[in-house]
């Protein structure tokens, strides 16, 4: 083989180059991470809606269907398969429990690359509010919290 | 295979009998069911949704003797952009209103007298979306985001809403306003119980239907100090729009128009 040591050296440049991008992930620790759900710790809520497997797979179908039927069909119960009883409210229900988002819902979100707008309009309740949504909502001069703040 | 002259007009012959037969069996149909409507009805009212099926029809009735507007009154308005985080946005081109103040001649086009009582000339009437009987905003709107309740409020999705502005061109009261922009950065205070809405959605009054679900009545209504607007059912005669109705002469917008506004004025 001529040039053979121009070759193999060119290569393993070539070769380094190419995997730069795996290299710097590795090296800058931003590497992509497996999700790390913190579950909500509520006393008096120990049960989701639904079991486990069901809010895993058909959230998403869920929370439409509690859309419409609110919305549309003017039901706001939902009946779970244990009987319990649940006012169908994305954030008073659902973020009731789950007051971190950035802990629960953008875990896995984050992980598929899926963007979710649910919080671009629906607002957690003041009290609640943590995470990066936090900033965007909470006005330290707000009458409406200042109220909150004083009844709690 | 071929096919006989004789056949083809035996095939043809059948074929045009059958057509006719089909258009006879549902255009006698329709009559029969226009008869039963109008029985249901009762002969010389107009056939509405609401008359024919509703045993409630919200509605509005405002009393302009009693509105103090004219002195800088904005109880109403301010309750409502509270309540409803509604955005300043300090620029009257893009405005989000749902319910604001109109001159008496431009709230009521077609009722201008160049001579009309003192009080009534310079009026500020609070206007708002009239929840029409027959909304034209609804049936425009192309993916059902604005649908009529069975109470007859007009309601929004603004989930499915996406942004073309139709209903905007089909509501003639102006009832309608569009999100330039993304309102959150000019909300004073949001108000964490109701949603606020995102850039490319369309938002009007509902006549508070979030409050009117749990039985309360809109906020509006009960801001005001005068007591000058009244909610009820329309249906009910006992209640007590209707007996407002009953011993006021009232006015509604443009009910030329055939849209069936459902907010009535005393004048």
């Amino acid at each position: 083989m001529y040039d053979s040591g121009k070759i193999i050296a060119g290569l393993v440049i070539f070769i380094g180059l190419f995997t730069s991008p795996f290299w710097y992930d590795l090296a800058s620790g931003t590497a992509l991470q497996t999700p790390d759900l913190v579950l909500p710790t509520k006393a008096d809520q120990k049960q989701c809606v639904a079991s486990l497997e069901f809010m895993r797979r058909d959230h998403m179908a869920l929370l439409n269907d509690w859309r419409t039927q609110v919305v549309r069909d003017g039901i706001t119960y939902y009946k779970s398969a244990n009987g319990k009883e649940f006012e169908m409210r994305y954030t008073k229900t659902c973020l009731g429990c789950h007051t971190n988002t950035s802990q629960f819902c953008d875990q896995c979100h984050n992980y598929i690359g899926v963007t979710l707008y649910c919080l671009d309009c629906h607002n957690m309740p003041a009290t609640q509010i943590q995470g990066p949504m936090a900033a965007k909502i909470l006005n330290p001069n707000s009458e409406i919290l200042n109220k909150l703040q004083i009844q709690n | 295979m071929s096919i006989s002259r004789r056949t083809l007009l035996k095939l043809a012959g059948i074929t045009a009998l059958g057509v006719t037969a089909e258009k006879y069996a549902t255009a006698h149909a329709g009559s029969t069911a226009a008869k039963v409507l109008s029985k249901a009805v009762g002969a010389g009212k107009r056939l509405t949704k609401s008359n024919v099926q509703q045993k409630v029809r919200l509605a509005m009735v405002v009393d302009l003797r009693k509105c103090v507007s004219n002195q800088g009154c904005t109880k109403c308005i301010d309750a409502c952009n509270r309540g409803h985080n509604i955005p300043d946005l300090g620029d009257s081109k893009d405005a989000i209103k749902w319910i604001w103040k109109e001159p008496y001649e431009s709230a009521f086009v077609d009722q201008e007298n160049f001579y009309m009582r003192d009080e009534f000339k310079n009026k500020m009437v609070p206007v708002f979306c009239n929840n029409c009987d027959n909304p034209p905003c609804v049936e425009v709107c192309p993916t059902q985001a604005t649908f009529q309740r069975p109470d007859g409020i007009v309601m929004m999705d603004w989930h499915r809403c996406i942004g073309c502005r139709y209903c905007m061109a089909a509501c003639p009261y102006g009832s309608r306003s569009f999100n330039w922009r993304d309102p959150r950065p000019f909300i004073k205070d949001i108000n964490p119980d109701y949603p606020t809405r995102t850039k490319g959605v369309v938002e009007k009054c509902t006549w508070c239907d979030e409050r009117v679900d749990q039985g309360l009545l809109p906020l509006c209504v009960e801001a005001c100090p005068e007591k000058a607007m009244v909610f009820g059912n329309l249906n009910d005669p006992n209640s007590e729009v209707r007996q407002l109705l009953k011993d006021n002469f009232s006015v509604r917008r443009k009910p030329g128009l055939g849209t069936s506004p459902e907010v009535y004025y005393l004048v």
